[in-house]
């Protein structure tokens, strides 16, 4: 009896340590604030399909890391804080096509962001050939394409951009302009190329059109370009941002978009954290009135649950979506279900004659099956639920099934200890009264 | 109570219902939400009306702005004080931003949010959710069939699954019905939550078939124990009566806190909660109702077949 009530002290302590825990973790700065999903915090969640039929099988797997990269260093100099970047392939149902997401929490301007990460510049150098400097524009204003020969230098060889502004010796003195570094490879084909056509022009091509052609001077071997063109400052700036952040290895194209206001996602948390408050208080009103003790002992677990559920959420961490507040609310409906099966079958003992302590310890050991069976039904569903997921049917599913195993542990353990702990006579008049339920006594 | 004398009565209700439920989603099929066919969603409000005084401009004035842009079939529907929820075909962005504008031009529009799936990502999540709903099938037949591997008399294990799988059917059934006839009635769709919320339904449903089932073996058991004959209709009747309260009162807390979450909680998961609580319900008047009652019948008429053949 002393080592029981003993024990249940001890969870009472471990528990409240756990709420204060909860409750003192709160503030957005804290490293243990709940992460809310785009759909409560707002925010901008884009599927990207890759196009990799035109990628060798064995190179898919490097080339879909390196997109992620990419797309990663992009939304990174986007300034977006805590930005998710992740590669998934559609599985044999999707006939393995390649995934790309994108989630940018806080961002709400969809057209900048699609912006950033879509935009893929090209860069290309190519020589002019002898008797084509006059004609290297169409009429219309648009490159003639028989006056070019590729050179093979092209934006890939880049190891970094920066934007500069004329150094004064021209025309152009004050205009942004790019400077480009070539990695080795690119300084060597740069300077082979500049080396056997001293005096020929060169084109910069920028997706496609016709920067310029400065005459090659001399051989140059410092791998070093500068790429001129009436630039305002902002698009020299942009310019150089994209071609440092490198080229998509294969193509992309946008898939799915959503965003939502950061005022609907407000609303949305509020509305959750509401539901979940209602629906417990209620649950815990029927629970006492039905089942009297039991039901009050089942309360405090339930208390005990839903602590260590919130501290979990923040320690894993786990990301909550409206849907995933959903499955944790249904769960609290579930988590009470061990505390009825015990309940029910311990009220059958004590009409069956039995005493308080034994009623409770016969209740716990014989509702054990059907809990147990009823547990491993859920979780069943919890992990296909998880399988089949989208982002949003993951919170859901991890939410579902961490609950249930959570609420498993608290039924049979907490509940049982309390209960010991209390340590109520069911000779009595008042005790039996406390340990039955409903209303056929 | 001994419930094989009024065996019929029970059936009457699931029986009737089911039968409704499908002529409901005959009639009117489900109207696949835009994560599962593809499409997109523009929530909009307005903070101020050009012209007018109303918190938004009129439904007349929307549809009229918004009819020459070429993209497709838009459906819009008023959503809260001052806003607006139009739907149609996926669009790309350059399409949101010329349907933003058009908007813009009846006052000071604010997207609350946007959605846009494109066919071929709705197509993947809904043959996903058939492997899904097909394999919690699957893995429930199994679980009873294990779970109720010992129990052969007077009623084989096998029987017990087939029954188990006849009342989940029913249980699916019912929300799908209501969701095919509110798409009838307000347009409502069927999402992935949907798919979530009858997996649950299968998860959660089973459990009260279990527990009703588990109640029906123990007894088996004890007669067996004790030597005492006793009809296995009675032996169904008094087992319901055991586990009545508990499987009213576990489906019972389970309501309240989704109708908790269905009154104030999240729009996006309304519907949601709505499933739930109509598969809950029908869920557990099933597994009182229908699945024992059916044991029950099911047996009766193996009898009936065994006399008639000894004759």
């Amino acid at each position: 009896m002393f080592a029981i009530r003993y024990s249940a002290v001890l969870v009472l302590v471990v528990a409240a340590a756990v709420g204060f825990f909860v409750w003192k973790t709160n503030a957005p700065t804290n490293p243990f604030a709940f992460k809310l999903g785009l759909d409560l915090s707002g925010g901008t969640h884009l599927v990207y399909s890759a196009d990799t039929s035109k990628v060798p099988p064995a190179q898919v797997a490097d080339d879909m890391a390196a997109l992620q990269q990419v797309i990663e260093r992009r939304v990174n100099a986007f300034g977006v804080g805590e930005p998710v970047v992740q590669t998934q392939q559609g599985g044999a149902l999707g006939n393995g096509a390649y995934r790309l997401i994108v989630e940018l929490p806080g961002v709400t301007d969809v057209n900048r962001a699609i912006a950033m990460i879509g935009q893929t510049p090209t860069l290309e150098f190519k020589l002019v050939k002898p008797g084509f400097e006059a004609s290297t524009t169409l009429a219309d204003g648009s490159v003639n394409p028989d006056a070019f020969q590729d050179t093979g230098l092209t934006g890939t060889y880049l190891s970094s951009a920066a934007l500069q502004f004329g150094n004064g010796s021209s025309a152009m003195a004050s205009n942004p302009v790019v400077e480009v570094t070539f990695n080795s490879q690119g300084t060597q084909l740069f300077s082979s190329i500049t080396d056997q056509n001293v005096g020929r022009e060169l084109g910069i091509f920028l997706d496609g059109k016709l920067l310029s052609a400065p005459v090659i001077q001399e051989k140059i071997d410092t791998g070093n370009a500068i790429i001129s063109g009436n630039f305002t400052a902002q698009q020299a700036k942009d310019l150089a941002t994209n071609l440092s952040l490198g080229a998509l290895p294969v193509p992309i194209t946008l898939a799915s978009t959503q965003t939502i206001g950061a005022t609907l996602g407000d609303e949305a948390a509020h509305a959750g954290v509401l539901a979940g408050l209602i629906g417990f208080l209620a649950l815990s009103i029927f629970m006492i009135f039905w089942y009297r003790l039991p039901g009050v002992v089942s309360v405090v677990s339930l208390g005990i649950y839903v602590a260590l559920m919130l501290a979990l959420f923040k320690l894993v961490p786990v990301v909550l979506t409206a849907a995933g507040i959903a499955g944790f609310i249904l769960s609290v409906g579930l988590a009470v279900d061990a505390n009825v099966l015990i309940a029910e079958r311990m009220k059958e003992e004590l009409i069956a004659g039995r005493d308080a302590s034994h009623a409770i310890r016969e209740g716990f050991s014989r509702a054990w099956n059907a809990i147990r069976d009823s547990n491993i039904a859920h979780i069943i569903a919890a992990v296909i639920l998880f399988w089949f997921g989208t982002s949003l049917i993951k919170g859901f599913a991890l939410v579902f099934g961490l609950g249930v195993i959570i609420s498993m542990l608290s039924a049979i353990t907490i509940s049982r200890t309390f209960l010991l702990a209390l340590g109520v006579s069911a000779s009595s008049r008042v005790g039996r009264f406390l340990m039955r339920s409903g209303f056929n006594l | 109570m001994d419930i094989s004398k009024n065996l019929k009565y029970f059936f009457i209700l699931p029986a009737a219902l089911s039968v409704l439920a499908l002529l409901a989603i005959g009639l009117w099929g489900l109207k696949p939400g835009i994560d599962l066919a593809g499409g997109s969603l523009l929530q909009v409000s307005y903070t101020s009306v050009a012209t007018g005084s109303g918190a938004r401009p009129d439904m007349s004035a929307v549809t009229g702005a918004i009819a020459h842009l070429g993209l497709g079939e838009i459906r819009v529907q008023p959503t809260g004080a001052n806003g607006y929820l139009l739907r149609q075909r996926d669009l790309s962005n350059t399409e949101k931003n010329t349907l933003e504008q058009a908007l813009g031009t009846l006052g000071t529009v604010h997207e609350d949010q946007f959605t846009s799936v494109g066919p071929i990502l709705g197509a993947e999540l809904l043959q996903k959710a058939w492997i899904a709903l097909f394999l919690v099938t699957l893995c429930i037949i199994l679980f009873i069939a294990f779970a109720f591997r010992h129990v052969s008399k007077p009623v084989e294990s096998w029987k017990y699954g087939v029954v188990a799988i006849v009342t989940l059917v029913h249980d699916v059934l019912i929300p799908t019905g209501l969701f095919a006839y509110l798409g009838h009635v307000r347009g409502a769709e069927v999402e992935s939550l949907f798919i979530v919320a009858l997996l649950t339904i299968l998860g959660i449903s089973i459990n009260d078939t279990i527990v009703v089932f588990d109640r029906i073996r123990e007894n088996l058991g004890i007669n067996q124990d004790r030597n005492r004959r006793e009809e296995f209709a009675s032996v169904v009747g008094r087992s319901i009566m055991q586990t009545l309260a508990r499987s009213i009162n576990t489906s019972l807390t389970v309501v309240i806190v989704l109708l908790a979450l269905f009154f104030v909680g999240p729009a996006s998961t309304h519907d949601f909660s709505l499933t739930l609580i109509v598969g809950m319900i029908a869920g557990t008047y099933s597994s009182i109702f229908l699945a024992a009652p059916l044991l029950v019948a099911w047996q009766q008429w193996t009898a009936k077949k065994v006399l008639a053949h000894n004759k």
